[in-house]
C-alpha cells in the first residue's frame, strides 16, 4: 500500500472538481512510477534469455564447469541451511520468550551479517578462519585448514545468510500466542513437548519461509566466499563464482548460470509467497 | 521493547555513518579546476596497478588541467565492458588477443594501438616461506598451497604455458606438471586478488608477473624467478578507442607513458619497456 501525505492548502477553498483532478494526476503518477519501475527490473532479466539461443543454454548445461558449480552450489547450500535451522532455532526461541541481560546486544550481534559487506564478511572469517587466522593458528596446529575448502563455503554461506532465518524465526515465536503453551503445560506436557507440539507448528510458516530465504541468500553468496574459499571448479565454485569465472571465458556458460540462478532464485520467491499464503 | 532494540542497531550505525562522512571530509584536497578541465578514462589491466597509478599521479602533477581515471580489472572484464558500451578513452591491456578482438570489432582507433612493455612470470612465496619453497621443483611437494590464475586470464594462461613448457623439458616432465597443478588451491580470475593472500601467509606460492611485488611487499614476499627457457614474454599493448572525444589528451598521457618518466616507474615495478 502507498500512501501519500501532502500539507493540506492552509484556507483555500477546495472545490471538488479540482480535487478530483489532483486524485487523477496522482493516479496517474503513480501508475507511471510503477511501471516503469517493473520495465527496470524485468527487461534484464528478460535480457538474459533473449541473448542466448535454447541450444546453446542446453549445451552450455552440459559444461563440466557448470555442472560441478550446480552440484556445489545445491549442495553447501543446503548444508548452510540446515546448519543455520539446528543453530537458529533455539536460539531465536530463548530470545523470543526469555529476558535476559544482554539480549540486545544478541540480536544485533545476530543481525549485523545482513548490513557487513559480503566482503567484509569475507576478510573476516579469513582473519578468523585462515590458516594464520585469530582461531585458524590452532586449528592448523592440529592439522586442520578450513580456508579454500568445501567447509569454508559453507561456513561463509552460513555467516551471510543466518540472519534471514534468525530474524524471521523469531518473529515467528514472538507471534505464538502463549495461551496454547500455558495450556499445554498445564495439561501435563514437558517443555520441549510443547515446543515441538504446539510452539513450531503454529510457528511454522514464518520458520519455512525464513529457511528459504536464508536458502536463496546462500545460494547468491560471493563476495565473502571468494575471499575466505578461493575459486576451484568442483571444490570451491559455487554458481556465483562460476558466473564470474566463465565471463572471461566463455560468456555464454555465464549466461545460462545465470539463468539457472533466476530460475531458482524466482521458484524461491514462489515458495515463499505459497507458504506464507497458507494459514493453518 | 521492539523501538528498544532499534535504538540498539542504531546506535553502532549512525556511529559509522559518523566516521564514514568524516573519513570522507579529510580525503584529498582537490587542486582548484583550471577553465579547461580534462578527465581521461585509462582502463588498465589489474597487473599494472601499482605503476599506473604512479604514472596517474605524476601525470597529473605536470598536467593541473588533466584528470586520469583509473579503472583496473582483468584484461578480459575490461574488454567485455567496452564491448558492452563503456567508453574509456585509454585501454591498456595485459595481452595481445583482448586488444586484437576490441581492434577487429573497430573499437579502438587502431593506428595508436601499441606494444609498450614486457613482462614474464614468477612465482612469489610468502617471506617466512611455510612449505619450505626454495626451488621450482618444491611445487610439486604435497600440501603445498598453490594460487594461480583461471585459463581465461592472461597470466593463468602464461601459467599454463610455462608448466607446459616445463612438462616438455628433460628436466622436469609431464608429472611435474600434473603435480604442481595438483596443489592449486585456487584460480583467481585477477593478479590483485593473489597478492593478498600469500602476503596473508594463506597460500604458500603463486604463480605472478614478475612486476607483482611491489614496493611495500618487498619485505612480505620473496620472488623465485623462472629461467627464460622456460618462460613466457608477455606482450601489453595501448591505444586509443574510436569513440573517445579527446584523442589529442589521450596521446598527450600515452606519450608520458611512453617517455623517460613512464619508463622509469615502469621499469621500478619489473616491467621491461619496449623502446
Amino acid at each position: 500500500m502507498v500512501s501519500i501525505r501532502y500539507r493540506k492548502a492552509g484556507n483555500a477553498v477546495r472545490n471538488v472538481s479540482w480535487t478530483k483532478a489532483r486524485g487523477a494526476g496522482l493516479t496517474l503518477l503513480l501508475g507511471i512510477l510503477l511501471s516503469s519501475f517493473l520495465l527496470f527490473v524485468t527487461v534484464p532479466i528478460a535480457s538474459l534469455f533473449l541473448r542466448i539461443t535454447p541450444e546453446a543454454f542446453f549445451r552450455s548445461l552440459a559444461e563440466p564447469v557448470v555442472v560441478d558449480a550446480l552440484v556445489l552450489s545445491l549442495l553447501t547450500a543446503t548444508v548452510s541451511t540446515v546448519i543455520v535451522i539446528l543453530f537458529g532455532t533455539p536460539l531465536s526461541y530463548i530470545n523470543a520468550r526469555t529476558e535476559y541481560r544482554g539480549k540486545d546486544i544478541v540480536d544485533t550481534l545476530t543481525d549485523l551479517p545482513i548490513v557487513l559487506p559480503p566482503a567484509v564478511a569475507g576478510i573476516a572469517l579469513l582473519m578468523a578462519f585462515g590458516r594464520r587466522g585469530v582461531v585458524g593458528e590452532y586449528l592448523d596446529a592440529f592439522g586442520i585448514q578450513i580456508a579454500f575448502t568445501t567447509l569454508a563455503v559453507i561456513l561463509a554461506q552460513v555467516f551471510v545468510a543466518s540472519p534471514f532465518y534468525i530474524r524471521q524465526a523469531r518473529a515467528s515465536f514472538e507471534a505464538v500466542d502463549r495461551i496454547y503453551e500455558d495450556a499445554a503445560r498445564t495439561l501435563g506436557a514437558s517443555r520441549l513437548r510443547v515446543l515441538l507440539r504446539v510452539t513450531v507448528p503454529i510457528a511454522w510458516t514464518g520458520l519455512v519461509s525464513g529457511a528459504i530465504l536464508t536458502f536463496a541468500r546462500a545460494l547468491g553468496e560471493f563476495g565473502a566466499t571468494i575471499m575466505f574459499a578461493g575459486n576451484f571448479q568442483g571444490r570451491t565454485q559455487t554458481m556465483p563464482l562460476a558466473i564470474y569465472t566463465t565471463m572471461q571465458g566463455d560468456i555464454y556458460d555465464a549466461i545460462s548460470l545465470s539463468i539457472v540462478l533466476v530460475i531458482i532464485s524466482f521458484a524461491v520467491i514462489l515458495a515463499v509467497t505459497f507458504v506464507t499464503r497458507r494459514r493453518i | 521493547m521492539k523501538s528498544h532494540r532499534n535504538i540498539t542497531l542504531l546506535g553502532p550505525l549512525l556511529l559509522i555513518a559518523a566516521v564514514i562522512a568524516v573519513a570522507g571530509c579529510t580525503g584529498t584536497t582537490e587542486a582548484p579546476p583550471s577553465k579547461e578541465q580534462t578527465t581521461l578514462t585509462v582502463f588498465t589491466a589489474a597487473s599494472l596497478t601499482g605503476a599506473f597509478t604512479d604514472i596517474g599521479k605524476a601525470y597529473e602533477a605536470e598536467n593541473r588541467n588533466v584528470k586520469i581515471d583509473l579503472v583496473f580489472d582483468g584484461s578480459q572484464a575490461l574488454r567485455t565492458q567496452i564491448e558492452q558500451g563503456a567508453s574509456p578513452d585509454v585501454f591498456v591491456s595485459a595481452n595481445v588477443k583482448h586488444m586484437k578482438a576490441l581492434e577487429d570489432a573497430g573499437f579502438m582507433e587502431n593506428g595508436t594501438v601499441e606494444l609498450f612493455v614486457e613482462n614474464s612470470l614468477a612465482v612469489i612465496v610468502p617471506v617466512d616461506n611455510p612449505a619450505k619453497i626454495a626451488t621450482l621443483a618444491d611445487l610439486t611437494k604435497p600440501g603445498v598451497k598453490l594460487v594461480i590464475g583461471t585459463k581465461d586470464v592472461p597470466f593463468g594462461s602464461y601459467t599454463r604455458q610455462v608448466l607446459d613448457k616445463m612438462a616438455n623439458s628433460s628436466a622436469y616432465g609431464p608429472a611435474y606438471k600434473e603435480a604442481v597443478m595438483g596443489n592449486v588451491i585456487s584460480e583467481e580470475t585477477a593478479v590483485s586478488s593473489v597478492v593478498p593472500k600469500l602476503t596473508l601467509g594463506e597460500a604458500d606460492a603463486a604463480f605472478v608477473y614478475k612486476s607483482d611485488v611491489k614496493q611495500e611487499d618487498r619485505d612480505k614476499l620473496t620472488r623465485i624467478d623462472i629461467p627464460a627457457v622456460y618462460n613466457v614474454v608477455a606482450q601489453y599493448p595501448l591505444g586509443i578507442l574510436a569513440e573517445s572525444q579527446q584523442k589529442d589528451a589521450a596521446a598527450a598521457f600515452i606519450a608520458f607513458v611512453r617517455g623517460t618518466d613512464g619508463s622509469a616507474i615502469l621499469t621500478e615495478y619489473g616491467f621491461d619497456p619496449i623502446p
